[in-house]
């Protein structure tokens, strides 16, 4: 019914365009946004959802952390702002459920200050709702944010204590267990870089995983996407894109571990809005050459 | 003064970092000249707050023009400035994380940055949608490679892009819509990315040469 | 029964108080649309409000993970211990450091600005040296060795390839193509941005191939770009309708 009701609007609302292109009319500005704006409004509130499965790319990230042996330690850093954390922060808590599931053990660094508050919510949300058994500094750890970019992850390459005196929570590093046999990030079984811009991914690859020969995973914004293909497969084992790429992991975690048959999904809900407003946009370069390519030939005609 | 001695800083610094990572006994040297780093790049924060500050003090003490916005300005700089020096609300107190559940910084961030930082940025979703109605154009071959490139990656990375050419045979999956996506971004924009970044990090290292060997001084000014 | 009755009012103040964030982070989003009808005081209020909180908090941020986090514990015990840190012992060579960042704002102080340029050069030159071994090993010497990959993957011989021809994304065509398109693709960019010799003749070509792929990339970036604006607005309206109006 939802999707009935969408598709008159929409297809009603693009043909009310085409024509008044067609025509050679103005179409104010305002009256694009607002059709996207209902576009969107309409699949959100209808919650157009669509089937999802793993492209190759996303499917390696995940058989990364599936190969693993349990207890094999994996970072998780949160490199990103409330900016994108729509897109981003939903494949941050499917890394965390799927290293949680797999017995993992996880440590949380922030390059962005942001991310340690967006990391907050995943364990508010996350750790200790569904996990209640998971143990601070025996199944993850906190290491919190610190400024420097780049250069600290020069320092932790080497030396992750020289970094972190403490944690996030000022505790000594030495009194967590799971920092027992853990020196540098060279001791870590994969890096999980979440992010968007600067420091992020690319960062991650750069300074750490190249260097320490780490292997190395990514989750990152659309916008960033395309510029971190060049180093899949050979430097990033995987690499999710966008709001899409968590909709695939979502189903591919839900696929594989059929506990989580019932969690909360907003990737895989936001693909329902994306898809149509991915529609809307299409209608409108169609829309656009139409009418002007129809224009051109008209000034060719009467010369 | 002015001159040499920011030249003799960067050449040091930076002839340390260098040889930290091939030599094993400098790794130690290149990890404090990061922290170092580390700790200057907090300044540059303070800097940042200090002329936001005194930016917005001068509008409201000379009552410029639209100086009310600078007054919501301060008060939102000094509010959660406060908040987040001492830490208020925090129940965990002063050892505690500073973005701890409950605490007035968490909430600030939660309740008022992070809605206004995602909103501006949402922001632009309109205005591409605008651009995409009335510039993106096929005026000539490079401008239509482009716009069919964009066409299939924003067809082939929803599920729509399944659904229209899921009648295509499977010994000729290449041409489903998805497909022809993974494949423009595995292949040619692959291509078109390392290029770019191959000439970028060239740039970067020349760029670092320069400074390193002291050749590129411009970015200490005009003024001696 | 008292502990009990001050909880649920402590509940019930929290609930209150959530509920008038919600609707201030509601407030704010809106107020940040109408900048689509055109400028406007809500927008403007909330623009400047942003701009102001942020600062803050990257401030706050930086003093208490780097300042308290890394300088204290190398220096003064005392504050150590009332900031709840551990005391890594006193190395002198971090008040270097904390003597730059001061110099930097200077630049605050118009007659003392020239000397800024010190912790200037000291940033500088730590990302003059970290980048340029990186960028050379990672972004060129390691992409020019995935470039030069094997131009027939998985060859099994003509009688093979032929008998299992078919156009299949999987399939070892698809897999040629995408080598050749990548060798092909990255050597015409990169005589693109050749721009030492006039583009004539081979080269000429070359250079106009290597612009097709990069159009190629371009359209590419612009589809992602898209998906994440698109997703950012989902973001929003999810936020609107569920959060906020709780009607999902």
């Amino acid at each position: 019914m939802g999707f009935v009701i969408s598709a008159i609007v929409i297809g009603g609302g693009l043909l009310w365009i085409l024509i008044r292109s067609l025509q050679g009319k103005d179409v104010d500005r305002r009256v694009v946004f607002t059709f996207i704006g209902i576009t969107v409004c309409l699949a959100v509130l209808f919650q157009l959802k669509f089937g999802e499965s793993a492209t190759p790319i996303v499917k390696a990230a995940f058989d990364k952390i599936e190969q693993l042996p349990a207890g094999s330690k994996i970072v998780i850093s949160y490199d990103f702002d409330p900016a994108m954390a729509p897109e981003v922060h939903p494949m941050a808590n499917a890394f965390v459920r799927h290293a949680l599931a797999k017995k993992h053990k996880i440590y949380f660094f922030s390059l962005w200050a942001t991310g340690q508050s967006l990391l907050e919510v995943t364990v508010q949300d996350i750790l200790k709702k569904e996990f209640p058994d998971a143990r601070y500094g025996i199944d993850y750890c906190n290491m919190g944010y610190k400024a420097g970019n780049e250069g600290v992850l020069n320092v932790v390459i080497t030396d992750i204590r020289k970094m972190y005196p403490g944690d996030v929570n000022g505790t000594p590093l030495d009194s967590l267990p799971m920092m027992a046999d853990v020196k540098s990030l060279k001791d870590m079984d994969l890096l999980i870089s979440i992010g968007g811009g600067k420091p992020g991914v690319k960062e991650w690859v750069l300074f750490a995983g190249d260097r320490g020969g780490i292997p190395t995973a990514g989750g990152a914004a659309a916008v960033s996407t395309p510029l971190l293909y060049p180093y899949y497969p050979r430097q990033l084992v995987g690499l999710l894109g966008g709001t899409k790429g968590a909709a695939e992991y979502e189903s591919e975690l839900i696929k594989r571990y059929p506990q989580f048959a019932n969690i909360d999904t907003p990737a895989l809900q936001m693909m329902g809005p994306q898809t149509m407003a991915h529609v809307v946009i299409v209608a409108f370069i169609i829309i656009g050459n139409v009418s002007y390519f129809r224009s051109r030939r008209k000034k060719v005609t009467n010369g | 003064m002015k001159r040499q001695i920011p030249l003799l800083i960067i050449v040091v610094v930076g002839w340390v970092l260098m040889f930290s990572v091939f030599i094993p006994p400098m790794e130690s040297w290149g990890e404090e000249a990061s922290l170092f780093f580390d700790i200057i790049a907090v300044f540059a924060f303070f800097l940042g707050g200090g002329n936001l500050l005194r930016v917005h003090f001068t509008k409201v003490s000379r009552k410029s023009a639209n100086w009310g916005y600078s007054v919501v300005t301060l008060v939102g700089f000094l509010a959660m400035l406060y908040v987040g020096l001492f830490k208020i609300g925090n129940t965990g107190g002063i050892g505690a994380p500073l973005d701890a559940t409950g605490s007035w910084f968490q909430l600030l961030f939660k309740y008022v940055m992070s809605p206004l930082q995602s909103t501006m940025y949402s922001l632009l979703a309109f205005f591409v949608a605008s651009a995409s109605y009335r510039a993106f154009r096929a005026k000539n071959t490079e401008a239509t490679i482009l716009l069919i490139a964009a066409f299939v990656i924003l067809l082939g990375r929803t599920p729509l892009g399944t659904i229209l050419t899921a009648w295509v045979p499977d010994s000729f999956s290449i041409a489903q819509i998805p497909n022809l996506a993974i494949w423009i971004m595995n292949s040619p924009n692959l291509a078109g990315q390392r290029a770019i970044m191959i000439g970028i990090a060239l740039g970067v290292v020349s760029m670092s040469l320069r400074l390193l060997l002291g050749i590129e001084r411009s970015y200490l000014g005009s003024d001696n | 029964m008292l502990k009990s009755q001050s909880g649920l009012a402590a509940a019930e103040d929290h609930a209150v108080r959530d509920a008038f964030l919600l609707t201030l982070a509601a407030f704010l989003t809106l107020s940040i649309y109408s900048f689509l009808y055109g400028d406007n005081p809500f927008y403007r209020f909330a623009e400047h409000l942003f701009v102001g909180i942020s600062a803050a908090y990257w401030m706050c941020q930086g003093f208490w993970s780097t300042i308290v986090g890394n300088f204290i514990p190398r220096t003064l015990p005392s504050f150590a211990e009332y900031f709840q840190v551990p005391y890594k012992g006193f190395s002198w060579h971090y008040l270097i450091p904390v003597a730059l960042g001061i110099i930097l704002l200077m630049r605050l102080v118009p007659k003392l600005s020239w000397i800024s340029r010190w912790p200037l050069a000291f940033i500088i030159g730590t990302t003059a040296g970290l980048n340029l071994p990186r960028y050379l090993q990672s972004d060129f010497i390691q992409q020019m060795n995935n470039t030069f990959i094997s131009i027939l993957p998985d060859w099994q011989g003509i009688g093979p390839f032929f008998s299992t021809l078919s156009l299949s994304a999987e399939g070892q065509l698809a897999m040629i193509a995408t080598n050749l398109v990548i060798f092909v693709g990255v050597i015409c960019g990169l005589i693109y941005f050749f721009f030492s010799k006039e583009h004539k003749g081979a080269f000429g070509v070359a250079s106009r191939i290597g612009i097709w792929v990069l159009m190629v990339t371009f359209g590419a970036s612009f589809g992602y770009t898209v998906m994440g604006r698109i997703s950012l607005l989902v973001g929003r309206i999810t936020f609107l309708f569920h959060d906020w109006l709780n009607i999902l």
